[in-house]
């Protein structure tokens, strides 16, 4: 396993090896975590989950709370570690990564959609999907460029100035999806992301995600407790108590 | 992410809360501002004190009672008319470079107009040791010395207050119950903020100065060196004159620089003290935005979850909020300096105190408001750098 080495902002990307064309893009292996909450008070969240997802894959994690779900989102997302076992990306192990080898992660290769849109009210929706960008080299005039090319690209064009506040729950959720989608990433996590819209809304945000999965061949993992937004995947995993108790595949 | 984009997203956070930001500002605004009004005042307080003592004319000796430590009390003066002669004696060269005089307050009044002078008992080379001019009339003679004779020199001011518009020459006034007439004018100096009014003395003989106040003794003598390499030798001559009759514990001599050095020293010390006292409020305006930078980043701990998420890295985060915090201040510091700056020149234009703005006074003020901003910033960004992405995604 490589540990990244070089000083310099770019090396650590290189020292991730280049993944064999058929290598899954993560794979988690007997994953465990668990929170320490006190003396003698341990939660267990995950028990041993192991799973992997493919590039371009459409993936559904079901489970109800407290089956540990939201656990495992943040371990997919790079924003924890595991207790015990593995979790790769690229072949890569998360457990090696330091705290700027995560943050280009995260920012390179994986995008983030959440159930409460988390969007900086203060913010244009402009501003708001140019956020992941200022992480990476760009002049701001090119980065501009790319956020309006991801707002029109969830059907936002006409409402790039317009704050969160002035949008509805599903416009505000495009632009998450818009945000989410403009570094190109290999991953599309999205954490219940119809739990705060009604029905008609959660399916034309579903069908804008499954589009840009298939448009741009990301993978999309979906986290939800509804069995009908995961049956549209090609393969659920359902959770319960921490552990994987049936994968089904479509 | 660039030192400009972090510089960009703390302006664009300080926007969102303008009333907050400019509050917090006013903490280290108002600082920075009295530390550069307090330097100003003290560093003008010292360079016109200064100037008052230069204006005595150079190459100037002081005979001051006492052993001249710095710190004693007054002491009372042992010196007398003879003193002066004698000194006078001993100097080489032609005599007149002494003169001794002998201070005290009373109210002078002619015809109706009155005030309170400071009368000046002074020796017949008074004038001309210590670069007095006469600009009517005459100076007192030796004869009207020499015999407490019952006339006076007035200052500028002095005879504009108590013959306005008149020529007192030959007039008449009294100081207490005795009347004296008008010899001369003294040229107008020029009034200060600190020092004496020397335009509204009156200097009468100073025998009729030692009846008037009932004493006979002479407070101070001046001697006039011929130039600044006579100085020592004069100063010997002065010491050995004075040695004949005094004990050595009982006088000093001081030249005119060391005057001005010791002095110049104090009323340092002075605007370091003031700098100082001013240096609290902007300690005070710090802990201001160290506090209002904690409010800030626990209000904003989703958004430090979501740019973590985003792929900021922990030295983003802190950056980000370090910014913020020298921003705050550098920008009270920038405003603070040019009201400073404005205040002090209003002081110069509008108060007798002097204000001299100075360059280590505006570099101080500048680099403590940045120094503050980062040393009370650290804190807070550094909490907000270190935060778990996770809980913070979650907090409400």
């Amino acid at each position: 396993m490589t540990t990244g080495s070089a000083g310099g902002p770019h090396a650590a990307q290189d020292a991730v090896p280049a993944p064999e064309p058929e290598a899954p893009l993560l794979t988690a292996e007997d994953v465990t975590r668990v929170y320490t909450l006190g003396r003698d008070n341990e939660v267990h969240a995950l028990r041993g989950v192991s799973f992997s997802v493919d590039r371009g894959e459409h993936v559904a994690i079901v489970g109800s709370s407290g089956s540990g779900k939201s656990t495992l989102l943040n371990l997919l997302g790079a924003l924890d570690r595991p207790t015990s076992g593995h979790v790769r990306y690229h072949g890569r192990d998360v457990r090696d990564m330091d705290d700027a080898e995560l943050a280009r992660l995260r920012n390179g290769s994986i995008g983030f959609v959440f159930q409460s849109f988390q969007l900086l009210p203060r913010l244009s929706a402009l501003d708001n999907v140019v956020l992941p960008l200022v992480y990476r080299p760009g002049s701001p005039g090119e980065r501009r460029d790319r956020a309006h090319a991801a707002l029109a690209q969830v059907g936002l064009a006409d409402r790039v100035r317009h704050r969160p506040g002035e949008l509805s729950g599903g416009q505000q959720q495009r632009v998450a999806i818009a945000r989410a989608m403009v570094t190109e990433p290999a991953l599309l996590l999205a954490d219940e992301p119809t739990g705060n819209l009604d029905t008609r809304t959660g399916e034309e945000i579903m069908a804008l995600l499954e589009e840009l999965h298939r448009d741009q061949s990301t993978a999309l993992v979906v986290i939800t407790h509804e069995r009908d937004i995961a049956a549209r995947a090609e393969r659920g995993i359902e959770l319960r108590d921490g552990l994987i108790v049936e994968e089904v595949a479509a | 992410m660039t030192l400009r984009e972090s510089l960009r997203v703390a302006m664009q956070a300080l926007r969102a809360n303008r009333l907050r930001s400019a509050l917090t500002t006013l903490g280290v605004l108002i600082g920075v501002m009295s530390v550069v009004l307090l330097v100003a005042i003290g560093q003008g307080a010292r360079s016109e004190i200064t100037g008052v003592i230069e204006g005595l004319g150079s190459n100037l000796l002081f005979v001051l009672p006492g052993d001249g430590e710095f710190g004693a009390g007054p002491q009372r003066s042992n010196f007398e008319v003879e003193d002066v002669e004698r000194i006078d004696r001993a100097l080489p060269g032609p005599e007149g470079r002494a003169a001794g005089s002998l201070v005290g307050a009373e109210t002078v009044q002619a015809e109706g107009n009155r005030f309170n002078a400071t009368v000046f008992g002074i020796t017949e080379h008074y004038l001309s040791v210590v670069d007095r001019t006469i600009a009517r009339g005459q100076s007192l003679s030796a004869s009207d010395v020499a015999t407490g004779r019952r006339v006076a020199v007035l200052g500028a001011s002095s005879a504009q207050t108590l013959y306005p518009g008149q020529d007192p020459i030959g007039r008449t006034i009294s100081l207490g119950a005795i009347r004296y007439r008008v010899v001369g004018v003294l040229e107008r100096v020029g009034s200060t903020a600190f020092g004496p009014d020397v335009d509204s003395q009156v200097l009468i003989p100073i025998g009729a100065a030692q009846r008037l106040f009932g004493s006979s003794r002479v407070d101070s003598i001046f001697v006039r060196a011929e130039s600044a390499l006579g100085i020592e030798a004069d100063r010997d001559a002065v010491r050995s004159a004075l040695a004949e009759r005094l004990e050595e514990d009982e006088f000093s001599v001081v030249t005119q620089d060391e005057i001005i050095g010791v002095v110049g020293d104090i009323l340092q010390i002075l605007t370091w003290v003031l700098a100082a006292i001013a240096g609290i409020s902007l300690l005070v305006g710090g802990v201001g935005v160290s506090n209002i930078m904690l409010v800030s980043v626990s209000e904003r701990t989703r958004e430090i979850g979501l740019r973590k998420a985003m792929g900021a890295r922990t030295r983003d985060i802190t950056r980000q909020f370090l910014f913020e915090a020298v921003v705050l201040t550098g920008f009270g510091g920038v405003v603070g300096l040019l009201l400073g700056i404005a205040a002090a020149e209003g002081v110069a234009a509008f108060a007798p105190v002097p204000a001299e703005v100075t360059w280590w006074s505006i570099a101080l003020a500048l680099g403590v408001s940045v120094v503050v901003g980062l040393v009370f910033g650290v804190l807070p960004a550094r909490r907000a750098g270190q935060l778990d992405p996770v809980a913070a995604l979650r907090h409400e």
